[in-house]
C-alpha cells in the first residue's frame, strides 16, 4: 500500500518533488533550528495545550461553521456553509500561524520578529501576536499594498510594529518576502521570520500548514455534528495557499471529499494579467521552494496581477504543487470581476462582508453549489 | 582542472593572491561590460564574477539589486550575455565565473546551463541559493563537465557543515565575511580571520572572502588568510554611474580602485 497523501513532507521537506530549501547558505542554521524546536513543539504536551489555549480565549476559536441559507436558496443547488474564519481575532485566518509562530520565537529564545505582508492581514496578525507576547515587530509591506490597505497599515502601527514600505520590483507581495529575507540574511541570529503563507523553504510550509490545520480540523468536526457526514466539496482560495493548505490537510485521505483549491484569475489570461501559478504556470524555484511560479523562459519571475492583494503573488506552497500533480485536489481560478460580484452578493443577502480573497473562493462555492444540486 | 584550478595553482607557485571583481553582465549595456573586464584583467584582476541578473535576488544589498533591475528592465535574456560571453572570453587572459542564482539554472536545464556557458568560455558557478544538500545532481554534472562549482560558507555555518561543503567545492571555496547581504561595509568582523583561517589549516581548496569588502583596510586584515578577495557593490556603484560621468571616467575610476586593491592585496 502506498503511503497517505497526508504523509508528507520527508525530512528534507519535500512534498513529492516540490519544496525543499533554495535559499543561501547563511539561513541554513537557523531553518535546521526551526524545524528541529518545531519537531520538539510538536511533541510537547504544553506548547499544544498554550496554543490550544490562546485559539479558545484570545482568537475566539472555535469558529462558526455557518449555514449561509439564503446564499443556498438563491444558488438554488447544494447547501452552502461557511467557515467564518473572519469571526477569529483580527479578522483572519492568518493569526492561527502567528500565534503558533510567536510561541516558536520564545521558545528559541528570540526578541525581534520580521513579516512580510500583502493585504495587511498577516502584517496585523503579526503584529497583534508580537504585542501579546511583547515581541519587537517589523513588517515589510509593498509600497503599491500600502496604498491599497491604508487601514491595517494604521492597526499595525498603533499595535506598535514598524511598517517598512519596499519599494522594489512590482512593490506587492514578492517584493514584501524578498526584504525580509534581506532583513533576515543580516539579522538571523536574533531575529525569527514569521512568514505569512505554506511557502518559502523548509520548514516554514510544514509549519504553516499545520498551525492552520485547526481550520480543516473544526470543519470536519463541524460538519458531522451540523450535518452528520462529510462534505461533498470543499472550497478555498488560494494566494500562497494557507487558508487553503490548513483547510484541506485534514481532508486529503477523505478520497470521498472533492476539494477546489481557487486562484486568482485576474482581469484575463494573458500573462501578467492574473496570479495562478497553478493554473498557467511552471515548475520553479522562488522564496526558497520548488513549485509552481510564473516565470518566464530565463527563470526570472513575472509580474502578476490581482484585484485583492492577498492573493497577488507569482508563487504558491509547495504542497499545493503536490496536491495538484497528484490530483488530489482540483484548481481553478476566478477573475476580479467575478470575485467582486461574489463580494457584493454574500454582503447583500447574508450580511457578511467577505475579504476580496475570500471572495474569489466564494464565487466559485456558488458555482459548485448548481452544479452539484440539492443533493447537499 | 578547470581555468579556475590553473589560475590558484599558477598564483600559488608565485606566492600571490587573488583579486576578483563582480560585475553585473550588462549594466548598463554588455558592450560597456566587455570593456570593464577587459580593464579589471589588464590591472591584473586573476579571475573576473559575472553576475546574471535575477528577478529576486534574496543575498544583495540595494546596490547589486538595482544593477539587476535596470538590467533587467531592458529585457536582456541569458541567451544574449552568453553570446556576449562568447567574444569576451575568447580575447581575455583570466576566467570567468558566473555568479548566477538556481532559479535560472534549473529553468534551463541543470546539464543545458553548464554546456552553453562552458561554449561561451564561462569556467564555472557560484550559486548563492544552491545548499550543499540540495547540489547533488547539479555537483555531479558539474564534475563530469569540468566546470567549476564554487560554494559558500558563512559566519552562520557550523564548522562540521563547512568541511563538508569544502569537500563538495571545486575551482575554490567562497567565504562570506558577514551574516548578511552584498554591500559595502565601513568595518568587517574581524572574527572572520580567526574563521578562515581554521578552515585553511584543514583544507587544500582556495579560499576566497566576499562581501563587503571594498578598502585598502579590508584588504589587509583578510589578505594573510585568504587565497583570493572579492569586491562587488564597489564596483558596480561606480558602473551605475556611467550615464553621468562617460565611459572612460567609469573605467579610469574602476582602474585605479582595481590597483590600489591589488597593491593592498600582495603588500
Ligand atoms: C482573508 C484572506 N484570505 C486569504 C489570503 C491569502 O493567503 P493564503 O492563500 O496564504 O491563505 C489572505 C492574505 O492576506 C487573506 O487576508
Amino acid at each position: 500500500m502506498s503511503d497517505p497523501i497526508s504523509a508528507v513532507p520527508n525530512s528534507s521537506g519535500r512534498f513529492g518533488e516540490f519544496g525543499g530549501r533554495y535559499v543561501p547558505e547563511t539561513l541554513t542554521r537557523a531553518l535546521d533550528e526551526l524545524a528541529e524546536e518545531y519537531a520538539k513543539a510538536r511533541q510537547d504536551p504544553q506548547f499544544q495545550s498554550q496554543l490550544t489555549d490562546l485559539f479558545n480565549t484570545f482568537v475566539g476559536r472555535p469558529s462558526p461553521l455557518y449555514f449561509a441559507e439564503r446564499l443556498t436558496e438563491h444558488c438554488g443547488g447544494a447547501e452552502i456553509w461557511l467557515k467564518r474564519e473572519d469571526t477569529n481575532h483580527t479578522g483572519a485566518h492568518k493569526i492561527n500561524n502567528t500565534l503558533g509562530q510567536a510561541l516558536l520565537t520564545l521558545r528559541m529564545g528570540k526578541k525581534r520578529v520580521i513579516a512580510e505582508t500583502g493585504a495587511g492581514q498577516h502584517g496585523v496578525a503579526t503584529a497583534t501576536a508580537c504585542a501579546r507576547f511583547g515581541l519587537e515587530c517589523i513588517v515589510y509591506m509593498g509600497a503599491e499594498d500600502i496604498r491599497r490597505q491604508a487601514p491595517n497599515v494604521f492597526s499595525m502601527k498603533l499595535l506598535g510594529a514598524e511598517v517598512r514600505s519596499v519599494e522594489s520590483g512590482s512593490r506587492t507581495l514578492r517584493d514584501a518576502i524578498n526584504e525580509a529575507m534581506r532583513d533576515w540574511m543580516s539579522s538571523v541570529e536574533t531575529t525569527h521570520y514569521i512568514i505569512g503563507s505554506v511557502v518559502g523553504p523548509h520548514p516554514f510550509p510544514l509549519i504553516v500548514r499545520d498551525f492552520q490545520s485547526i481550520i480543516g480540523q473544526e470543519t470536519r468536526q463541524q460538519s458531522l455534528e451540523n450535518f452528520g457526514c462529510l462534505p461533498d466539496r470543499v472550497v478555498a482560495c488560494v494566494g500562497g495557499g494557507s487558508n487553503a493548505a490548513g483547510m484541506f490537510y485534514p481532508f486529503v485521505d477523505d478520497s470521498d471529499v472533492e476539494l477546489l483549491g481557487v486562484e486568482a484569475g485576474g482581469h484575463s489570461d494573458q500573462p501578467g494579467d492574473h496570479a495562478s501559478p497553478l493554473s498557467f504556470g511552471e515548475h520553479g524555484i522562488l522564496h526558497g521552494s520548488y513549485s509552481y511560479v510564473m516565470q518566464n523562459e530565463d527563470g526570472q519571475t513575472c509580474d502578476v496581477h490581482s484585484i485583492s492583494a492577498g492573493l497577488d503573488y507569482p508563487g504558491v506552497g509547495p504542497e499545493h504543487s503536490y496536491w495538484k500533480d497528484t490530483n488530489r485536489v482540483q484548481y481553478t481560478y476566478c477573475q476580479d470581476a467575478e470575485a467582486m460580484d461574489a463580494f457584493d452578493t454574500l454582503t447583500r443577502i447574508e450580511g457578511i462582508l467577505p475579504a476580496l480573497e475570500s471572495s474569489h473562493a466564494i464565487a466559485k462555492a456558488m458555482e459548485c453549489a448548481r452544479e452539484l444540486g440539492p443533493e447537499k | 582542472m578547470s581555468a579556475v584550478d590553473t589560475t590558484f595553482e599558477t598564483l600559488r607557485s608565485q606566492g600571490r593572491k587573488a583579486f576578483l571583481p563582480f560585475v553585473t553582465a550588462g549594466d548598463p549595456n554588455l558592450n560597456f561590460t566587455g570593456k570593464v573586464l577587459k580593464e579589471l584583467i589588464s590591472r591584473g584582476a586573476s579571475l573576473c564574477e559575472l553576475g546574471i541578473p535575477y528577478s529576486d535576488p534574496i543575498a544583495d544589498g540595494p546596490v547589486i539589486q538595482a544593477s539587476y533591475t535596470r538590467v533587467l528592465d531592458q529585457n536582456q535574456k541569458l541567451a544574449d550575455i552568453l553570446k556576449a560571453a562568447q567574444t569576451w572570453t575568447t580575447e581575455l587572459s583570466a576566467p570567468i565565473v558566473s555568479m548566477v542564482s538556481y532559479s535560472i539554472i534549473h529553468r534551463q536545464g541543470l546539464e543545458n546551463y553548464v554546456t552553453s556557458a562552458k561554449a561561451a568560455g564561462i569556467a564555472g558557478a557560484i550559486v548563492p541559493d544552491l545548499l550543499v544538500e540540495e547540489s547533488a545532481a547539479f555537483a555531479e554534472i558539474c564534475r563530469r563537465e569540468d566546470f567549476s562549482l564554487i560554494q559558500l560558507v558563512t559566519p552562520t555555518t557550523p564548522r562540521e557543515r563547512a568541511l563538508q561543503i569544502c569537500e563538495t567545492s571545486t575551482g575554490f571555496l567562497y567565504f562570506v565575511s558577514v551574516t548578511g547581504i552584498t554591500g559595502e561595509r565601513t568595518e568587517l568582523p574581524p572574527e572572520v580571520v580567526e574563521q578562515v583561517g581554521w578552515l585553511k589549516a584543514r583544507t587544500d581548496l582556495p579560499i576566497c572572502i566576499g562581501f563587503g569588502i571594498s578598502k585598502p583596510e579590508h584588504v589587509k586584515m583578510l589578505a594573510p588568510v585568504a587565497d583570493g578577495l572579492i569586491v562587488g557593490s564597489a564596483i558596480v556603484r561606480k558602473i551605475a554611474e556611467v550615464e553621468e560621468k562617460g565611459e572612460q571616467a567609469v573605467l579610469a575610476e574602476i582602474g585605479a580602485l582595481a590597483d590600489e586593491l591589488i597593491t593592498a592585496i600582495n603588500s
